[in-house]
């Protein structure tokens, strides 16, 4: 469904360095010549080296990384705050690197605003001239720059706090401000680079919530710079994770969990709590065997059981809709009394899950029941794939299979 | 010894080539700024004595006070100020130089104003360009440095005596704070808010007046304070030259090896410092 929204801002082999001797530092990277060597010869630093990334319109797209990795460089190639040695930035197809002084202020006005880890308040004026800032930049009427600004303060949460100063307000209401700020100036790309990274963890939870409120109302499209993979999981539709400059990984935070792309983005998201992030949509197993109930009968299903060796299978109707699941000790018993029809035997009062469902909330289901999870379509119930229980298990606890298995017997015996 | 390098008579060559070639433009300056002290000198001494006492202890306690000025709070800290004001104003004009008070006042005025409408602009430039910075600084390091009484000598040869002579040498040796104060409080204005600025769409001309000049104007005012008081310290030298006040007074005292005027003249000073800085710091703090 995301893959179908306009491309918004296209990242094109951006590549920042910082140094005098830039060209020359450039064309040794392009050579293939490594980072160090490249600082050892030149005295540059590669900042973003040839990354490449398509924003979607009205997405939140997370670029982490740890300190150091030029995500915050990057952000800032996106408005030109740091200009980029060599690459594209497409703003809506338009290219942002070649415009010139004036159309560059004019998209910084109007099109980008930004959200700082600092804050970047201006202390001797109120919270409501801070969060008109923008507009007097670009010159709008005071009434009406105090009107837009108010209800922008109005969307973050901070009424009646218009008249203070910055330094009476806590550093999570300060940070509201930054974002009413950037909000008043109704951008239509913000940029948030490392927002909530200075603020007290409870708060920092708050502000998040907050955003994805913010979100569902105005629909922007937010780059949000993090360094915290949590953060960046709660918050991101999608997620680019960078290492020394390089865009290592983009995808959602199942991608990157389930298939990490490199040893780095392995070792990053080791220590998630992976219960809440991996869905049914992941671990189900798409070509499994079933058996369809107006068709067949027990002989044809016992030989089904036997070529794939289970003793439990899914059952559908005509149109693939999910009904319940047959054993094979009851389709055996069908088959000594004759009986062609398997209805008698359907077990129907098993859980089923949607695709979106977390193996945090598929775990209570099996502890009620011994059969496999069957995950079905929200809309026409039709079976999508089959959740095994072991699955589920080496999911919620990292165990290996053989581990499950030993302890599976264990627990049959006792 | 021998000189191996005669640097000296090079300033004295370039020196004389300027006094010869733009002779018209020394002119133009020693006329404007004589009219202007003289003028002002004028304002002050046709105004009775008794109203400027009264308008600069008002000035004083306002400036002290500000907006509290008619609450209970105000009038416990701006009192003080007031109170020292009338008595030391009184003090000058009962010992005898009001006159030469008003003088010295003017002097200090119009060298400060000059130096701020150079010193301020210099300092933005230094502040925003650091190879104007690596220009500037050494030739404050030199103006500071320098002893007053080498300038006092080219200022004569361009300006004849008078207060002009003063007045330029009062302003090459209060210059330097104004550039170095201005300079570092634009510097020291945090870069987050600077960011911010240039990331809404700020221009050069926006970030200075918006967000660089406004946070750096508590150093800028310090600044300005260290520029009237060192202006007020070189009254005395700038009465060698020929300028008028409280300065010329200690000037004969030395002169005359008389202890009394030289005593009351210097009070005199004492007191137009201690008002000066006291009102400038109090603006500084608002």
């Amino acid at each position: 469904m995301s893959d179908k929204r306009k491309i918004k801002i296209h990242v094109e082999d951006l590549t920042l360095i910082f140094g005098k001797r830039k060209q020359e530092a450039l064309k040794l990277l392009q050579q293939g010549v490594s980072k160090e060597e490249i600082l050892k010869k030149t005295k540059c630093t590669v900042g973003v080296n040839k990354a490449n990334l398509e924003i979607r319109e009205g997405e939140i797209f997370v670029i982490m990384g740890l300190s150091g990795s030029g995500k915050s460089t990057l952000i800032r190639c996106l408005n030109r705050l740091n200009e980029p040695t060599a690459g594209k930035v497409y703003f809506d197809s338009h290219d942002i690197t070649r415009e010139t002084n004036k159309e560059l202020l004019e998209t910084r006005r109007t099109k980008m605003s930004m959200v700082f880890q600092k804050f970047g308040l201006l202390p001797h004026h109120t919270i409501l001239e801070n969060a008109s800032f923008g507009l007097e930049i670009r010159g709008e009427e005071k009434e009406q720059r105090e009107a837009r600004a108010k209800r922008a303060l109005g969307t973050v949460g901070l009424k009646g706090y218009e008249s203070q100063y910055p330094a009476e307000l806590s550093g999570g209401m300060q940070q509201r401000v930054g974002l009413a700020r950037a909000l008043a100036n109704d951008p239509e790309v913000l940029l948030m680079d490392e927002a909530f990274s200075a603020l007290d963890p409870l708060i920092k939870s708050d502000m998040q919530d907050e955003l994805l409120q913010i979100q569902n109302k105005l629909h922007k499209t937010i780059v949000f710079i993090t360094h915290d993979l949590d953060e960046a999981i709660k918050i991101g539709d999608r997620i680019a994770i960078m290492k020394d400059g390089v865009v290592e990984q983009i995808g959602t935070a199942e991608d990157i969990l389930t298939n990490p792309a490199s040893d780095y983005v392995e070792a990053f998201v080791e220590k998630v709590d992976r219960k809440t992030i991996i869905t049914a949509e992941t671990l189900m197993f798409e070509k499994f065997t079933f058996a369809e109930i107006n068709k067949e009968g027990p002989k044809s299903i016992i030989r089904k059981m036997r070529t794939v060796g289970m003793d439990v299978l899914p059952v559908e109707d005509e149109d693939k809709k999910f009904l319940g699941y047959v054993r094979l000790q009851e389709i055996l018993k069908l088959e000594k009394e004759k009986e062609t029809s398997i209805k008698k035997v359907l077990k129907t009062d098993v859980p089923s899950v949607y695709k979106t469902y977390t193996v945090e909330d598929m775990l209570p289901l099996i502890t009620e029941t011994r059969y496999p999870l069957a995950v079905v379509d929200e809309e026409n119930g039709k079976l999508l794939g089959i959740v095994s229980q072991t699955s589920l298990i080496i999911e919620a606890t990292r165990f290996e299979m053989e581990e499950v298995i030993e302890l599976k017997e264990k627990a049959n015996e006792i | 010894m021998e000189k191996l390098i005669d640097i000296g008579k090079y300033i004295e060559i370039g020196i004389n080539a300027l006094e010869e070639n733009f002779s018209g433009l020394w002119r133009a300056i020693d006329n404007i700024i004589s009219w202007t002290v003289d003028s002002i000198n004028d304002i002050f001494l046709v105004i009775p004595f008794y109203v400027i006492i009264i308008l600069v202890t008002v000035g004083a306690y306002y400036a002290k006070a500000g907006k509290k000025s008619f609450k209970k709070e105000g009038i416990k800290d701006g009192a003080s100020l007031a109170l020292f004001v009338v008595l030391g104003l009184i003090l000058v004009w009962a010992m005898g130089y009001w006159e030469e008070a008003v003088q010295t006042t003017t002097l200090v005025i119009v060298s400060t104003f000059i130096a701020l409408i150079f010193g301020i602009p210099l300092g933005i430039w230094a502040a925003r360009s650091n190879t104007a910075n690596a220009v500037i600084r050494p030739i404050l390091d030199l103006m500071q440095t320098m002893p007053a009484f080498v300038y006092l000598i080219p200022a004569i040869f361009f300006f004849s005596v008078g207060n002009t002579p003063g007045v330029i040498a009062t302003v090459i040796f209060s210059l330097p704070p104004a550039v170095r104060l201005t300079s570092l409080g634009i510097r020291n204005v945090p870069s987050d808010v600077i960011e911010a600025g240039y990331a809404f769409g700020a221009t050069e001309k926006q970030i200075l007046f918006k967000i660089q000049l406004p946070l750096a104007k508590t150093t800028i005012l310090a600044g300005i304070n260290q520029v009237i008081l060192l202006a007020l310290s070189m009254v005395v030298i700038a009465s060698m030259v020929g300028a008028k006040g409280l300065g010329s007074i200690v000037y004969q005292g030395i002169q005359q090896n008389n202890i009394a005027k030289g005593f009351e003249a210097g009070l005199g000073i004492v007191v137009l410092a201690i008002i000066l800085d006291r009102i400038t710091q109090s603006i500084g703090k608002k």
